[in-house]
């Protein structure tokens, strides 16, 4: 028959007397504690980013972009010439099975005037499949079509960030707007995406039709030139196959021999985000494997004054026995001391665990996310490490020889 | 059936090589409502005859019977309980807990008794008034004078209703006067409540106040006689 609350007001009464001694002793816990949160939602804010990321990127994407790949990677310096033209991307769609759409990339800044505002953003010429490449619906007004394409009109659709630099409130659709001097109708606005992979603001564009953009705004070296392609596959499971596809029908087209280097590289683009996001858990699981290891040296600090603390009170002890107190009563006494400092530690860690997360997230720009579940995992683990660390010297208290420990001096 | 029946205790020290016998074979009954002081020089066992009386330490050899019951079967946590219910300690130091009040002092045993908290508070306020600390309960033992403090533990030792006291030199930190009131509270204990006394001491004027003196040297019991207040 043991009286918990009792116990627990003689653990907190010891806890009292030593003030000082508590609190440092707590200082380990807190510091391991926040230290798990703080990491676990860095990782996690990281991971939720490219999560984020991909499916605003649109899914299962391969990327052919200009230049060879070599070993070591893709070649594609500054001087680089596109060999890419728009008929490649018409063939892709037409004759490889494994694509669903194909949305051809002509890209350059340019400046945009309306009214007595102006903006410089990046102009994409392109096709209407881009869209469905993107998964990209429109918010406002309707896309242009294959026909804008063939005829090269002059009409564009806006993200976001042009439309709020270019028009405030007004609605866009319908007006003229110049792009290079050259003007241009609003046909619609794209919907909002945020950022890319790449830090770009992916709403500060401006989608024009791609023969519009090669033969009226940006030029190019010679007819029909792209500069990159970005090509949707079937499923998941058409990627590989896409690629493969891709590879053959362009170096056909590009009549390149068994044995030259391709002018051209097809990246798997979604590949590449689902290992960057493997890696980013592998790293939130090695930062919270690391941080635990500043809890458990908390928990071995809980273990030392505990132990210093049974010394220090073994008459104390004595006389607990001698009136009476059982072997559990002790045990529990301790116990329960531990646990009170991994606890109120542990609590005192995820407040400044979370206000450390938003502080990080704050100076140095890094999305963090505390999950419920890793406040509640680090509260619980430090439950346990005081349990755990609390025991020894628990029971070595309990296991004290009662008159030993009266006549201890 | 006797309160208290030892049959040949002995009590062997190990210390390196020798073996130092600080009791040997020592027999003897007491009965329910005796008073009873332990004389003898200093090292003649009388502290190691009290524990062992006290269920704080186990004899070497021998049997100990306390209300019937073979001590020497029972396990740490029994032998805790027998300490709970059936004896109070009243050491020469006092041993109350520092930092605790004098009623929470007084509360400890039936802390391990498991009674509710709002009864320990008003059983040991009551034992508190018994020992003529009324009004006492809240102070610190370091508020408390020599004599104040082991009435605290007294009442600690009173308040499970235990049939035994075992007292361990009790005056051995007290003035003349203030031994004499603790004296007259145990005589008090001991003729109204019926409770049985067993209290080492080195002196004979308090020895006086017992009705059966018995006599310990290197040991062994060397003289049990009834006491002139009897
Ligand atoms: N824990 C112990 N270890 C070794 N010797 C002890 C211990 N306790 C007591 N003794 C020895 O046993 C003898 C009896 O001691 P004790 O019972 O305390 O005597 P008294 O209380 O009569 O003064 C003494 O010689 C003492 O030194
Ligand atoms: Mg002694």
């Amino acid at each position: 028959m043991i009286n918990i609350p009792s116990t627990i007001k003689i653990s907190l009464r010891a806890l009292r007397v030593n003030k000082m001694r508590s609190a440092l002793t707590m200082l380990g816990i807190i510091i391991g504690v926040s230290a798990v949160i703080a990491m676990l939602a860095v990782g996690t804010g990281a991971s939720r980013q490219i999560e984020e990321q991909m499916s605003s990127m649109g899914s299962n994407l391969l990327i052919v972009v200009p230049g060879a790949t070599t070993s070591g990677g893709v070649r594609m310096g500054a001087g680089t010439q596109s060999t890419l033209t728009l008929a490649d991307a018409e063939a892709i769609k037409r004759e490889c099975p494994a694509v669903e759409e194909v949305g051809p990339n002509l890209t350059g800044v340019a400046q945009v005037v309306y009214s007595h505002q102006n903006w410089s953003t990046g102009v994409v010429g392109t096709t209407p499949g881009m869209l469905i490449v993107r998964d990209w619906t429109l918010s406002s007004g309707k896309p242009f079509t294959e026909q804008d394409v063939k005829s090269a009109t002059k009409v564009c659709l806006l993200g976001q960030v042009v439309v709020d630099n270019l028009f405030g409130d007004t609605d866009p659709v319908g007006k003229i707007i110049r792009i290079k001097n050259v003007p241009f109708t609003v046909f619609g606005v794209l919907g909002k995406k945020g950022q890319s992979a790449t830090g770009q603001d992916q709403d500060d564009t401006i989608y024009i039709p791609v023969t519009t953009a090669q033969k009226k705004v940006f030029g190019t070296a010679f007819p029909g030139m792209i500069r990159s392609m970005m090509v949707k596959a079937k499923g998941a499971e058409y990627l590989a196959p896409a690629e493969k596809q891709i590879n053959e029908l362009l170096r056909q087209r590009h009549r390149i021999g068994p044995k030259q280097e391709s002018d051209f590289t097809v990246r798997n683009l979604t590949q590449m985000m689902q290992a960057r996001e493997e890696s980013t858990k592998v790293m939130t699981l090695l930062l919270g494997a690391i941080a635990s290891v500043s809890l458990l040296v908390g928990g071995i600090g809980i273990m030392n004054i505990m132990l210093v603390s049974v010394t220090e009170r073994t008459r104390e002890i004595g006389i607990r026995m001698a009136i009476g107190a059982k072997t559990w009563d002790i045990r529990l006494q301790f116990i329960i001391e531990a646990l009170t400092l991994s606890l109120i530690g542990g609590l005192a860690g995820i407040i400044i665990g979370v206000t450390g997360s938003e502080i990080l997230s704050m100076l140095a720009g890094w999305p963090t996310i505390v999950s419920p579940l890793s406040i509640l995992m680090s509260f619980s683990f430090s439950g346990l490490v005081g349990i755990f660390f609390g025991f020894y010297p628990a029971y070595k208290a309990s296991l004290l020889n009662p008159i030993d420990a009266l006549r201890y001096e | 059936m006797s309160l208290i029946e030892v049959n040949g205790i002995s009590k062997v020290y190990r210390l390196g090589d020798i073996d130092l016998k600080a009791l040997c074979t020592v027999s003897t009954k007491i009965e329910s409502g005796e008073f009873v002081a332990i004389m003898g020089p200093s090292g003649s066992g009388k502290s190691t005859f009290m524990n062992i009386l006290g269920c704080l330490d186990k004899p070497t050899t021998g049997q100990y019977m306390l209300e019937g019951i073979d001590i020497g079967k029972l396990d740490r946590d029994e032998l805790a309980g027998i300490r709970n219910k059936k004896i109070g300690f009243v050491f020469q130091g006092f041993n109350l807990l520092s930092r605790t009040s004098a009623l929470e002092n007084v509360e400890l045993p039936m802390l391990y008794d498991g009674i509710p908290a709002k009864e320990r508070s008003e059983k040991a306020a009551g034992a508190l008034k018994n020992v003529g600390l009324e009004g006492r309960g809240g102070h610190h033992p370091n508020q408390l004078s020599g004599g104040q403090q082991q009435r605290v533990a007294i009442a600690r030792a009173l308040v499970n209703n235990a049939p035994i006291i075992l007292a361990d030199e009790p005056t051995g930190n007290l003035d003349t006067k203030t031994s004499a009131e603790i004296m007259e509270l145990f005589v008090k204990l001991n003729t109204e409540a019926n409770i049985t006394i067993i209290l080492v001491t080195h002196e004979h004027d308090i020895a006086a106040y017992s009705k059966r003196i018995i006599r310990f040297l290197d040991g062994c019991i060397t003289s049990d006689e009834m006491g002139k207040n009897v």
